[in-house]
């Protein structure tokens, strides 16, 4: 299942856009629930059913094809080592592996479309675009939402707009969020500055945070809080215009870093390169850490062999599921640690 | 480091959430970590909506408290007991039983409760007057509180001329 999808990096991994080589990808979400039908989360049987049949009635309509080309696939059918790959591709929340009923998922054919239908919500139409381009992205899901509103009648409320499962998402139903790469403001530690004065803004700033003092992987996501009150446009605008900001700020780290310290950052640069290359064993943290730090070096002008699109490729081909996928078998996490090794050195091998 | 969830395992993921300017460190187990959903970075934003509505219900007091609780959606058979331990409504109709204990909670979560975004392409003509009326309500009100008289009535007359329109 979805070999096709494992040998093309996917879209939002491209690596080009505006800003991609800080900002990897722009995505933006719509909740949107058909009138009549109770939501998922406490919905008997025959309304999931039920919601699965209009949605994939409107989804192969053949005006919504032209729009909606690629597949529709129900969870039912799909095993855990596949639903992980969803997950790791961004096509799917972890939420919607749970095993319930009468869930399903369509795959636009670059992967930039997909809607995930009885998530927590009947339908989230979701939009992904590389770099910088949270506007790019609504107005693709835009395209989606309107066109399957032609079909489906959804919930709205004259005061409220439109009606979710949470009430955290009512009125735009819309969530968007950038993905971005920090490390120069990890390295100046000016991180938990930069984040309480995005918050101060009404953004949600999440990080995962690793091991030992370095962030895993230094990506961070930042997304709007609130779906209410506000115009779409509003809503993409803040994003944008507040990436912008921490771009600026980011940038302004990293000069700070080569003029003070531009020895040791090199050094950390080139040792991770020189891990990757040569390593026997890698645990995903471990690749997490060292593709960010190279990455890093690409964007100071110190790596200039290597390229955007390998790195990011490896940054999705080195987690669990795609490398089981890869390699064409089931394997516990020390066979995977050196199948990763293998892979990270054969892609670049070459350089 | 023992993980915080299960205090048996040793935490590897340590994880930190600023969300409403507050910070938030978690350290935990790998399995703990994937159990509240966190093996991927970028999905779902945490609000306490839980605990923001027992402590409305609590402020309430034992007796309106527990009237509250009952208080009943006659379409899906949901109850704002229910909304309250969930943090997720059973139906859209839920929103008109409950609208005005989410009128407030909306405030309070999105510093708004009107929604100013798209309308669905679909049911753009029949929302019109319902969007119409509202402006006006909303200027008559101003026009009141500003005792601009003048303005009021002629808003009045405005919203008497869409009612009849509506109902004629």
């Amino acid at each position: 299942m979805f070999e096709d999808m494992i040998k093309h990096p996917t879209v939002w991994l491209q690596g080009d856009g505006s800003e991609a080589e800080i900002v990897l990808s722009s995505r933006v979400r719509m909740a949107r629930n058909i009138s009549g039908l109770r939501y998922p989360p406490h919905a008997p049987r025959e309304d999931r059913e039920k919601v699965l049949e209009y949605a994939t009635r409107a989804i192969e309509d053949e005006e919504n094809k032209k729009l909606l080309r690629g597949r529709l696939v129900y969870m039912d059918d799909i095993d855990s080592l596949n639903r992980n790959f969803l997950v790791e591709r961004h096509l799917v929340s972890p939420e919607f592996m749970q095993n319930l009923p009468s869930r399903g998922l369509f795959i636009g054919a670059d992967e930039r479309i997909c809607i995930m239908v009885n998530e927590e919500d009947h339908l989230r139409i979701q939009a992904i675009t590389s770099g910088l381009a949270a506007e790019e992205s609504f107005d693709l899901a835009n395209k989606v939402d309107d066109s399957l509103s032609k079909m489906l009648e959804f919930d709205f409320d004259a005061d409220f707009g439109y009606l979710t499962s949470c009430p955290t998402n009512v009125g735009t139903g819309l969530r968007a969020s950038v993905l971005i790469h920090l490390p120069g403001l990890v390295l100046t530690r000016d991180i938990d500055s930069v984040i309480s004065r995005i918050t101060k803004l009404g953004l949600a700033v999440r990080g995962f945070y690793g091991e030992g003092t370095d962030v895993s992987g230094n990506l961070f996501q930042v997304s709007n809080q609130t779906t209410l009150g506000r115009t779409e446009a509003d809503i993409i605008d803040s994003i944008q215009q507040v990436t912008d900001q921490i771009i600026e700020y980011e940038n302004a780290a990293r000069e700070r870093l080569f003029n003070d310290a531009r020895m040791q950052i090199e050094d950390k640069i080139w040792r991770a390169y020189g891990i990757l290359k040569n390593a026997r064993v890698l645990s995903s943290e471990e690749v997490m850490n060292l593709l960010s730090a190279v990455r890093l070096g690409y964007g100071m002008g110190v790596l200039k062999n290597i390229e955007l699109p390998l790195i990011n490729e490896l940054l999705l081909l080195s987690r669990s599921a795609h490398l089981q996928k890869l390699v064409g078998k089931d394997m516990d996490s020390e066979e995977r640690d050196i199948a990763r090794a293998d892979l990270v050195r054969e892609k670049l091998s070459g350089i | 480091m023992l993980c915080q969830d299960c205090n048996k395992n040793e935490a590897t993921i340590h994880l930190t959430q600023i969300v409403d300017n507050e910070k938030v460190d978690l350290n935990l187990c790998k399995s703990c970590a994937e159990k509240r959903g966190f093996h991927n970075p970028f999905e779902k934003i945490p609000f306490p909506l839980a605990e923001f509505l027992t402590g409305m219900l609590r402020e309430r007091g034992d007796k309106t408290g527990t009237q509250l609780q009952a208080l009943k959606c006659p379409n899906c058979g949901f109850t704002f007991g229910d909304f309250s331990k969930s943090g997720r409504l059973g139906c859209g109709s839920c929103y008109t039983a409950f609208r005005t204990q989410l009128k407030d909670l909306l405030r309070k979560v999105h510093g708004s409760s009107e929604h100013h975004g798209k309308t669905p392409s679909t049911t753009v003509e029949e929302l019109k007057p319902i969007r119409k009326e509202r402006k006006l309500k909303e200027e008559l009100r101003k026009a009141i509180e500003e005792e601009n008289f003048e303005e009021a009535a002629r808003l009045r007359d405005k919203l008497k001329e869409i009612f009849e329109e509506c109902n004629g």
